[in-house]
């Protein structure tokens, strides 16, 4: 952006909300090349200037980790990129990513006053400029205050982890990171797409994180190469924060399951992510395509699924899903260019049999059709069976995404965590801590598969708390007023 | 890290490898496995650890080279690194006081089989361990698991060398001899478990196998390794590896093996292609 722009008030009502430029469907249904392609200036200068600067900012109350949205706003508006992209790091440690897969359709654009005249400020693409911009430009990194000398170990290097490392060393703590696989970044690295979330985007915000003092270890597994009670009785850390999210896959149950050509979303995702199987054989990781392939489920990770299966040349890709368009969980942007690139949706309908060949492969999977009922626990009207409805679909391939638990590899051999019978961690809404001594946690370890973001919100949350308890203030009382689990 | 300190080769397709890794060490018992990636394209491989020392912080690695990332892994010298070793995974074998046991090591399941028969000996069982091979040069550790048992039996399918059987003839016959073994043992490939799981079960002995499904982080998350055992779908990876060989169900795990069959050929020419023009 060459010069600043000021209109009136008036005149920024007048701008329309601008679009982003995406790959056509037909061309990115075969690539694994970034979806969406991010603001031209042109395009970020002019949203820019949609921002009212509100003096009391809705928008930062609807942002789990609190960015001050009108201050990075305000200095992009100013033609001033370095500061804008400060502001914004320092609330936010990974901006480009939160730019990417934030919901903030119902988080800080929902509540955006010039939303409620015309389409909200398109918070999020701004934040993903701003931030590209940022990586585009090294700066050094922000000055961390003097060491206190306490080492706290944060486990697993997931948005929560990344978050909660990340504020900690700027606290002054001495911050290590386990990770048990040879890459860090969670979901980030092994679960969304390439043409989601570009893997050299979250290898650049993690080195972020890096550049603030974090120690990263990679390979070790917590629970395995050392118990939790090791870590805080041998290893010399006075606070543990358990950001190992949920990473347990869930299987329907039903007959058929263990055919070859039946992954759980979380084997099919880490193969082609962060195994790179779509550049087998270069990269030595192979995956199966089917031909005709059913994703069972319809959340964002049934999304990933269906999309990664069409770009490795499946022919047809179907998602599956017992309940109606209605009640998909998946964000309306993502059903969105799933639709628009070719997938099928099949509402209302849920497998019960998964039929194999004499060789042991998937040939075909057996659905019933569904109706709904009344609202069940979720909220969401309960799906019944109709009778006599049994159809069979012609598949060689089937994808579960029926969701994820968490891992119980952590909690080996460590007493003292409470747990619920789902089997996520009890911890204080407020403050992440557990049942257990020193021991804090967040993100999808405690709520159940959710989003990145809110999983960064518990991290900054947690952080903060631990800070209070490393400096000696006060901390409640441990798992009070515990949060229940959103399953 | 993870650098190789020693190598040997056992046979003209079985190699040892030293590692240095001081935290799997720290930990590893018989049983364990480890996860290993050759460098940042590699695959994750799983390998049972055939021995460790905490002292030195290593760890032995025993191979055989059926595929494109096992002969890649065969010409590792050392001085080079694997670009990851995870672990120790799994669940640790449940050595106890059992009295009389029976180790079978199956070609490369000799090397696994190796520590637990240790560990049985040093906990006070009378140790009797039959291993075999296709043929004497598929055979290793004749001298350390004689070191470790009462008693040896060594059989190669051809008759190369030692008794021309299938371990499974002298299972059979200590078995109908009414010796009185407590619990087996077995290691090797699937085929060889499920014929030595099928051979004890009419005695009732417990049968403890090591499964080798494919995997891929190893820690419970993908589920690649799942089998049913006693019809119940288990992850090999945290259930395991070690399960009650009469109550898995072979032909699923004989199945779930030749998934990648296609590609791991396709994979093995590309890169004995690569070989050749490049040397």
């Amino acid at each position: 952006m060459s010069e600043a722009i000021k209109p009136m008030p008036q005149d920024r009502m007048k701008v329309p909300r601008q679009e982003m430029p995406t790959q056509e469907p037909a061309v990115r249904a075969h690539n694994f090349i970034e979806v969406a392609l991010g603001f031209p200036d042109q395009s970020a200068a002019l949203e820019a200037m949609r921002c009212l600067q509100c003096k009391k900012p809705k928008c930062v109350e609807g942002c789990p980790v609190g960015v001050n949205i009108p201050a990075f706003i305000g200095r992009l508006r100013e033609g001033d990129l370095p500061g804008s992209a400060r502001s914004l790091k320092s609330d936010n440690n990974l901006p480009a990513i939160c730019g990417r897969v934030c919901p903030q359709e119902t988080q800080c654009e929902v509540v955006c006053v010039v939303g409620k005249k015309s389409m909200p400020v398109a918070i999020g693409r701004l934040e993903r400029y701003v931030a590209d911009w940022d990586l585009g430009h090294p700066s050094p990194p922000p000055a961390v205050p003097p060491p206190t000398g306490k080492k706290v170990a944060v486990i697993g290097s997931g948005p929560a982890g990344l978050t909660c490392a990340g504020d900690l060393a700027r606290y002054g703590h001495q911050v290590t990171i386990f990770e048990s696989l040879h890459a860090p970044g969670g979901v980030l690295i092994y679960g969304i797409p390439e043409f989601r979330l570009p893997k050299h985007i979250v290898h650049a915000e993690v080195n972020y994180v890096c550049s603030l003092g974090v120690d990263l270890r990679l390979n070790e597994v917590i629970g395995k190469t050392y118990t939790l009670d090791e870590l805080l009785e041998q290893e010399g850390y006075e606070a543990i924060f358990l950001g190992t999210g949920a990473g347990l896959p869930m299987f329907m149950h039903i007959p058929g399951e263990n055919y070859n050509g039946v992954y759980s979303a979380n084997e099919f995702l880490t193969r082609v992510n962060l195994m790179k199987a779509y550049l087998f054989p270069n990269w030595d990781t192979p995956v199966k395509v089917g031909r005709k392939v059913a994703v069972v489920g319809a959340g964002n990770v049934a999304m990933d699924s269906s999309r990664c299966a069409l770009r490795l040349g499946a022919e047809e890709v179907h998602i599956v899903y017992r309940r109606s368009s209605e009640e998909v969980p998946a964000r309306a942007e993502e059903v969105h260019h799933a639709e628009e690139e070719g997938i099928i949706f099949d509402f209302l309908t849920n497998p019960v049999e998964i039929f194999g060949d004499e060789k042991g492969w998937v040939r075909g999977m057996r659905c019933m059709r569904m109706k709904l009922g009344e609202p069940d626990a979720s909220g969401r009207r309960r799906p019944l069976p109709v009778e006599g409805s049994e159809f069979d679909m012609d598949v060689d391939m089937v994808i579960m995404a029926l969701g994820t638990h968490p891992n119980p590899l952590v909690f080996t051999e460590s007493g003292g965590l409470e747990r619920t019978r789902h089997g996520t961690v009890v911890a204080d809404e407020k403050t992440g801590k557990t049942t257990k001594d020193r021991v804090w946690a967040g993100g999808d370890i405690v709520t159940g598969a959710a989003t990145v973001i809110s999983a960064m919100g518990a991290g900054k949350q947690a952080a903060a708390d631990i800070d209070r308890f490393l400096r000696g203030e006060a901390v409640p009382a441990a798992g009070a007023a515990a949060t229940a689990a959103v399953g | 890290m993870y650098e190789i300190l020693s190598r040997e080769d056992l046979a003209p397709v079985t190699k040892l490898f030293e590692v240095r890794a001081p935290t799997v060490a720290r930990k590893a018992r018989a049983g364990h496995f480890v996860i290993v990636r050759i460098d940042e394209e590699g695959e994750r491989v799983p390998l049972t650890i055939a021995d460790s020392d905490r002292e030195r912080g290593t760890i032995t690695l025993v191979f055989q080279e059926v595929g494109k990332t096992t002969m890649q892994m065969g010409t590792m010298q050392p001085g080079d690194q694997f670009a990851s070793c995870t672990g120790p995974l799994g669940l640790p074998s449940e050595i106890e006081r059992y009295g009389t046991v029976l180790l079978v090591g199956g070609g490369v399941g000799i090397a696994p089989i190796y520590p637990i028969a240790r560990e049985l000996k040093e906990a006070g069982n009378t140790v009797l361990s039959v291993i075999g091979a296709r043929n004497q040069d598929l055979l290793f550790w004749e001298d350390k698991m004689r070191t470790v048992s009462d008693e040896l039996t060594v059989c190669t399918d051809d008759g190369s060398y030692g008794r021309k059987a299938l371990v499974t003839i002298p299972t059979k016959e200590m078995l109908e001899a009414g010796r009185p073994i407590e619990h087996i043992w077995a290691i090797g490939p699937a085929i060889m478990m499920k014929f030595c799981a099928l051979t004890t079960r009419p005695f009732g002995v417990p049968t403890t196998v090591s499964l080798n499904s494919i995997m891929v982080d190893g820690t419970g998350m993908c589920g690649a390794c799942r089998v049913e055992v006693g019809g119940r779908t288990r992850f090999v990876c945290v259930d395991g590896p070690e399960f009650d060989g009469h109550q898995v169900d072979w032909d699923q795990l004989l199945a779930r093996q030749r998934i990648y069959l296609e590609q791991e050929k396709q994979a093995t020419e590309t890169w004995k292609h690569q070989c050749q023009c490049g040397s």
